[in-house]
């Protein structure tokens, strides 16, 4: 809360900086949840319904907690065309779980973006904040499963 | 203040300087379809029915956005334009749950005299039968989103007469939901004045009273709230 | 600092760089980067350090070097030898390769052919530092006669004329609708009062598109530099960046810019130290598509809910806060600078009657060659392709290119000899958009690639206006339909008015140009819905046509 204070601070608690408060936020706190979003917005004087308003127009940011890992699918033009649409279905067949949702243990949550703009690398995935190109179902699935080989041991 | 003059549908018309067309045209007995629109309030410029076509300009206009200009000629009916209004409501009507029949708003409702005004019996489009949440937390009244237009009447009167700003849109899209304060039920509201000015707004069944059988909205106390505020007519 | 310090800086980089036996160039951007660039410029590092090469050697990262699947790139230029390029570098291979450079003979094998169609047919002008400049320091950008169009429009230039070069350079908008440029700027610098705006509209929002991305990594001082003439052309004190929150890197690089230009008064207060005061922000998007439109950026960055309103008033009039505001996108502030030091006129010499200059490309898709390509306006489109790009890979054979994204069309192999401007673009009905380019093969559907991106307009509506936001919902549901076989022609009929609905009564861009995609290959590919609708079947084979599965 002490860094949130302080970035409200950097920006002179202006109304205006309500989307810089958020990407904040959601970094500091991994998502963002009502109490915050109410404490933002009592510290900035935008009206709750409007804060609410803008947290859900936005893709990045997030009212649920994500699990302990991303996976994010690019749906862009040239990754569909490479066959993305496969590697979604695969995921999602395979470990249970539906775009936007996280798995029932917590491990994988799976999101879409609609371009990573690394179309040179098509099909990409960003797996943990590392893109990763030339994707294709069975890499893709093995790159998850280290994951959750890993932490569910 | 100076006076323009412009021409719509072939009729020579003046317009107060700053007026819109939908202004100038209502003056003059010109009809004009509207839904988001609402005098006293501030223009939303989304239902795009009032669309005109301006003549030197490709582009459709909405009449409640665009300034009166001196020399302008306008067409408010074609049928370019009823084609595209009807459709517009054939949308509305497949996009949410609206059946006349069990709504308490029939027959005091804008939508329905939209779809009744231009002869609409059937609707063309997939319906999308959202299943879609009504609120009844309020005391008073109910808000049920199976009606709602997403005309925002609700989110302005909230904000610029009454200055609560409860209201507000949250989602996007066809996720476009009309939300109280966090969205929370509405009668846990702490910034809810209850002041009713939202339900009375409202153009179709989405907010009404609770017990009503029927209601009656008569959304003109808008302009005679802004006026008495603006002229200060209370102290003087 | 003033002029001469600057000179002074310049003269440094240039007595170091003489003074060097090669300088070895890792592409920095994020393709590179994330197939091991940054493992090999540390490779590249420690062995020049290791051979003990750290005066006669430099290695730095620089913006993206084109072509990104064979990444990582690196990039040798030594005094006394022809360029070199690498591809599919690792850690090993770098090591190699300083040795070489030491040595005198560099590694044969992973080779790129520099005397190929992709590299001797590209003109740069915006991605001319590409390989030359470090994306992290300015005095790389500075040796590069960075910041000198800015000198020169601060001292021997009046706003106007900075306004005229820019109207006669005949440079078009580079985000998509290709307005002109100068037009903008002479509106904006017209328009009365104070606390005017500049913001650079860098949400590159386009599926399939990674220009502005590459400019912003590689090459961010270009953009500042572009904004800041801007700023003093219309007369504005304060910029903004409103950038992709999908691109760290670029948000990174950027702050570095930002931070290195302010300490050498190259933006801030009295910059090179005349009266002219220009600060710059940074703006995170948050992942909305329609951000790209103007109003609807200009609501965000006021902290709201990034929804558009009807224009006119036109930013230019009343933008940001209702002050006059000047937006224009990445590609065509990275123009700027150019323009200003080569003349508007000289500019104007490249391209066609009324597409100047040139055009940076991200080509994807099914396509030998992917990666960034700058090319002169009015190149075919077959060069881009076959020449430049390498052609189809696979054997298999060219069927559409998709230009303009979500607000572009298809184009036919019967329109590959089209010159690529703005007006031969439009009139197949396409548009230039703003760079994506992405081939398809036989092995895409164009019914559903109409749906796709029909999809995407859904997804991506902002809910305001009922045309957008409820016909993209029905269009998808009948397109929908048609790839799982269950469509009629009543659909047909009923999609094609819908199109020219959304397309006529929509309230901002994104809607107007939402229909484009189903109308381009509604045009052109016809007979393929018509096998979808009357045959129930998908002749590319990617439609399910049963209507349980999912597409």
């Amino acid at each position: 809360m002490k860094m949130l204070d302080a970035a409200m601070k950097r920006h002179r608690h202006q109304p205006d900086s309500l989307i810089e408060i958020l990407h904040t936020a959601q970094e500091l706190f991994g998502y963002l949840d009502v109490q915050c979003l109410k404490y933002v917005g009592h510290a900035l004087k935008v009206p709750p319904s409007r804060v609410y308003g803008v947290a859900t127009f936005y893709n990045i940011f997030s009212l649920k907690p994500r699990g302990a890992h991303t996976c994010v699918v690019c749906l862009g033009t040239a990754c569909y065309v490479k066959g993305t649409a496969a590697i979604l279905a695969a995921i999602e067949r395979d470990q249970h779980v539906e775009v936007g949702g996280t798995t029932p243990d917590g491990q994988v949550s799976l999101v879409t973006a609609r371009c990573l703009g690394a179309c040179g690398l098509a099909p990409a995935l960003v797996l943990d904040n590392e893109i990763h190109g030339a994707m294709t179902p069975e890499t893709a699935l093995a790159r998850i499963k280290a994951w959750t080989d890993h932490d569910r041991g | 203040m100076s006076v323009t003059t412009l021409t719509i549908n072939g009729r020579l018309v003046s317009a107060a300087e700053g007026a819109s067309i939908l202004d100038v045209a209502r003056e003059h007995d010109i009809h004009i379809p509207t839904l988001c629109h609402l005098d006293g309030l501030s223009e939303h410029g989304a239902c795009r029915l009032c669309l005109v076509e301006v003549a030197g300009s490709s582009k459709l206009q909405a009449a409640c956005m665009t300034k009166a200009v001196e020399g302008m000629v306008v067409t408010t009916d074609s049928e370019r334009l009823r084609t595209y209004r009807r459709q517009i409501v054939e949308l509305l009507l497949a996009e949410r749950n609206h059946v006349c029949s069990v709504c308490v708003a029939n027959r005091a409702c804008e939508l329905q005299d939209l779809a009744v005004s231009m002869g609409l019996h059937h609707v063309r489009y997939e319906p999308q039968a959202p299943q879609l949440a009504m609120d009844a937390s309020h005391p008073r009244w109910i808000i049920d989103h199976n009606r709602c237009v997403l005309c925002t009447r609700c989110v302005r009167v909230c904000d610029e007469i009454e200055g609560a700003h409860t209201w507000d849109v949250m989602g996007r899209g066809r996720q476009t939901l009309v939300i109280s304060d966090m969205n929370e039920p509405w009668g846990d509201s702490a910034s809810c004045t209850s002041c009713g000015k939202c339900v009375r707004v409202c153009p179709t069944g989405a907010l009404f009273e609770k017990g009503a059988v029927a209601t009656n909205k008569d959304p003109h106390f808008v302009t005679y709230l802004r006026m008495a505020r603006e002229q200060k007519l209370w102290n003087r | 600092m003033i002029v001469d310090d600057i000179a002074a800086v310049r003269d440094r980089e240039h007595a170091a760089r003489a003074a060097q036996k090669a300088r070895i160039a890792v592409c920095s951007a994020a393709g590179c980067l994330s197939t091991g660039g940054s493992a090999v410029k540390d490779a590249l590092t420690a062995a020049v350090a290791e051979q003990g090469a750290g005066t006669d050697v430099r290695v730095l990262g620089t913006g993206c070097l084109g072509l990104c699947h064979a990444g990582p790139l690196v990039r040798v230029d030594a005094q006394d030898a022809a360029p070199a390029m690498f591809e599919h570098v690792t850690p090993a291979l770098a090591v190699a390769i300083v040795s070489g450079v030491v040595g005198g003979a560099l590694p044969a094998e992973q080779r790129c052919d520099l005397t190929q169609p992709f590299f001797t047919r590209q003109h740069r002008i915006v991605t001319s530092d590409a390989g030359v400049v470090d994306a992290e320091r300015i005095e790389d950008y500075l040796a590069a006669n960075g910041y000198a169009a800015l000198e020169k429009v601060l001292t021997e230039m009046r706003p106007e004329e900075v306004v005229r070069e820019i109207s006669a350079s005949g440079l078009r908008g580079r985000g998509g609708a290709g307005y002109p440029t100068g037009l903008k700027w002479s509106t904006v610098a017209k328009a009365q009062g104070p606390g005017k705006f500049v913001v650079c509209n860098a949400d590159e929002g386009d599926p399939g598109a990674f220009m502005d991305r590459s400019v912003l990594e590689g090459d961010p001082h270009r953009v500042l530099e572009g904004m800041a003439i801007a700023a003093f052309a219309v007369g504005a004190e304060q910029g903004y960046i409103y950038v992709r929150g999908e691109y760290p890197l670029a948000i990174t690089r950027l702050k570095t810019a930002i931070r290195q230009a302010e300490r050498m008064q190259l933006l801030g207060h009295r910059i090179l130290d005349t009266q002219f005061n220009f600060r710059i922000d940074i703006r995170i998007g948050a992942g909305a598509f329609v951000c790209g439109e103007e109003t609807a950026l200009i609501s965000s960055i006021e902290g709201k809910r990034g929804t558009p309103r009807p224009r006119p008033p036109f930013p230019a009039e009343a933008g940001l806060w209702g002050r006059p505001t000047l937006i224009n996108n990445v590609e065509t502030y990275a123009n700027i600078a150019p323009i200003i030091l080569a003349g508007g006129s000289r500019f104007a010499t490249l391209g066609t009657e009324h597409s100047k200059g040139t055009k940076v490309f991200a080509l994807a898709g099914r396509i030998v060659n992917t990666g960034l390509v700058e090319v002169p306006m009015g190149i075919p489109l077959r060069e881009i392709i076959y020449d430049i790009g390498g052609g189809i890979p696979d054997g298999r054979t060219f069927k559409a290119a998709q230009t303009g994204g979500p607000s572009g069309g298809c184009i036919p192999a019967a329109h590959l000899d089209l010159p690529v401007d703005y007006e031969a673009l439009a009139g197949i009905g396409s548009i230039m958009g703003s760079g994506g380019l992405i081939v398809m093969d036989e092995t895409s559907c164009m019914v559903d690639v109409a749906r796709y991106f029909m999809e995407f307009c859904r997804d991506e509506s902002c809910g305001k206006c009922i045309p957008c936001r409820a016909g993209t919902v029905q269009m998808h549901e009948i397109l929908l339909k048609m790839t799982r076989g269950t469509a009629d022609e009543r659909d047909l009929g009923l999609l094609e008015q819908l199109a020219e609905l959304v397309t006529r009564t929509s309230l901002c861009g994104l809607g107007q140009t939402a229909a484009n995609p189903v109308m381009s290959t509604l045009h052109h590919f016809r007979e393929e819905y018509m096998a979808h609708i009357r045959d129930k079947v998908c002749p590319a084979g990617v439609c399910p046509m049963h209507a349980e599965d999912r597409p």
